[in-house]
This record gives structure tokens, sequence and C-alpha cells, in this order.
């Protein structure tokens, strides 16, 4: 229970910055990627005070704790290896962003105060991830 | 379409997304990727899917929160139904292959010094540079 509780503070707080930030505005967004037209440097700033907090308060936690409150460790992703798979997924993302203005941390929030078309995106999102964790699960063909 | 500049709301936005994801890990010990929170919804039978279920809830119930009590937030979508689709469904499958997304590569990946979220943050800012560029200055009008 203290799990889930801790998870929706960090949602609401999480959730909040987006929509404050203007990460859930695809206009805005759009605009940070377009320094030869309608420019917007804002995003610079939503990236520059998260990373900032999230440098220093990880390193506090993690000098100062050998595990989180509600948890026996930190489950911390352990994965190295940097393949065509994270660069072409990457990639991908990428092009999707540009091309709807959304990312998946700022949609989310936008469904709470833009419901359309912010559930359009975010279906389609869902399919495409249900299509890719279908393509993953296909057997390898075997190579020679 | 022209967006306004808001270094000072977009700054502390940023600080707000950033402690949301300190508290995370300070609690429960989780990184704050929305790629993987959306895992809760497609994975209900995960023994994660209620903590990543509640997050979810609150990342939503905020700005709604806000907006009950009378707060605004500048809101455009400057593309068509199609184009959100199409967006939507290469943003899905891409943040599948690339294990991650703004939230989870671009903020708690770079805060942990990770060079594959390095790797995959210079990747998707530079496809997303691309595909604005093309579609507004080469194939736009």
């Amino acid at each position: 229970m203290n799990r889930i509780l801790s998870a929706l503070v960090a949602g609401l707080v999480f959730g909040i910055g987006i929509a404050v930030s203007g990460m859930a505005n695809p206009a805005k967004v759009l605009n940070f990627f377009d320094p030869l037209g309608t420019w917007d440097p804002s995003l610079a700033f939503v990236m520059g005070g998260a990373l900032m907090t999230t440098f220093i308060g990880y390193r506090v936690i993690f000098a100062r704790r050998q595990a989180p409150l509600f948890d026996a460790k930190f489950h911390l992703p352990t994965a190295r290896t940097i393949d065509a798979r994270l660069i072409g997924g990457s990639a991908l993302f990428g092009l999707g962003w540009g091309i709807s203005g959304f990312c998946p941390g700022g949609a989310i929030p936008a469904l709470g105060f833009a419901p359309w078309p912010t559930a359009l995106f975010l279906i389609a999102m869902g399919a495409g991830i249900l299509l890719a964790r279908w393509l993953q699960a296909l057997p390898r063909r075997q190579t020679a | 379409m022209v967006t306004e500049f808001t270094p000072f709301a977009s700054f502390v936005g940023g600080v707000l997304i950033g402690l949301g994801a300190v508290i995370l890990m300070a609690l429960n010990g989780r990184i704050a990727g929305m790629t993987a929170m959306l895992g809760g919804v497609l994975e209900p039978q995960s023994p994660d899917s209620p903590w990543r279920l509640a997050f979810l809830a609150g990342a939503i119930a905020a700005p709604l929160i806000a907006t009950l009590i009378g707060a605004e937030f500048a809101f455009a979508a400057p593309t068509t139904g199609v184009l959100l689709a199409i967006g939507g469904v290469i943003v899905g499958v891409g943040v599948t292959y690339g294990s991650g997304c703004t939230s989870g590569h671009g903020v708690c990946g770079l805060a942990r010094l990770s060079p594959r979220s390095l790797v995959a943050t210079l990747t998707f800012m530079a496809t997303t540079f691309l595909t604005v560029t093309l579609m507004r200055h080469v194939f736009g009008d």
C-alpha cells in the first residue's frame, strides 16, 4: 500500500510539472525543434530544471541510503549494450515525436486537461507498443 | 504557430518533473520512465502493475485537479488526426525498441550518467529535429 501511495504522490508531482512546463503542449514542443521557424527555446529550461533536480536528488539518495524507504533495494536498469535496437528505436521515437508533438511523458498528463485529441494519440501509441512487443516475441530467423 | 517563451514556468515545471522522479527513487527505488509506466496498463497481471497504474493516475489527475480549481495550461495540437495517429504508432514502436523515452532516458538515465541513455537521447533529439525541419521547411508550405 505504501508503494502505491508513494507512486501516486510521485505521479501527481511529475504530472503537474509536465503541465506547468509546457511539455504536454504539442505546439510548444514542436517549436523547440524549429529554430529555423517559430522557435520557442522553453524546453531547454524544462530539461535543465528536471536534470539538475534529478542529478542532485539521485546522488543524495544513493549516498545516504542502501535501499529505498518502501522496498528492499533500488531497481536500476542493468542493460549496458548500445546496439541497433536502442538506436533504431530511439530514432523512430524521434520521428513519431516530430510528427505528433507528443512524447509518452507529455501525453499522459495532457489527458487530464486536453482529453481530445490526446486520447487519439495515446490509443495509437498503445497499438504501436503492442505491435512492437508482438514483433519482439516472434521467433528469431535462423542465420546460417 | 507561435508559442510564448516561458523560461520561468518551464524551469519550475522541470524541477517538479525531477522532484517526482526523485520521490519515486527515494521511496520505491524506481526509475520514473513513462514508457515503463505504460506497462502497468498493458501487463495488468504483473506485480509492478498496481504502483505503475498509481503513478499514471497521479500524472493524469494533477493537471485535471489544477484546471478544476482554476489553473489554465496552454494546449494546441497543430496537426491532423491522421498524423497524430501515425505519429502515435511510431512513438509506441520506437519507445518499445528503444527501451524508453524523454522521461526514462532523457531525465532519469542522463541523471545516472548512463551511456545508453545518452545515445538514446541524442538520437531521438536529432531525429525529432530532422522530422520537424523536413515537415515544416522542406515538404511543408
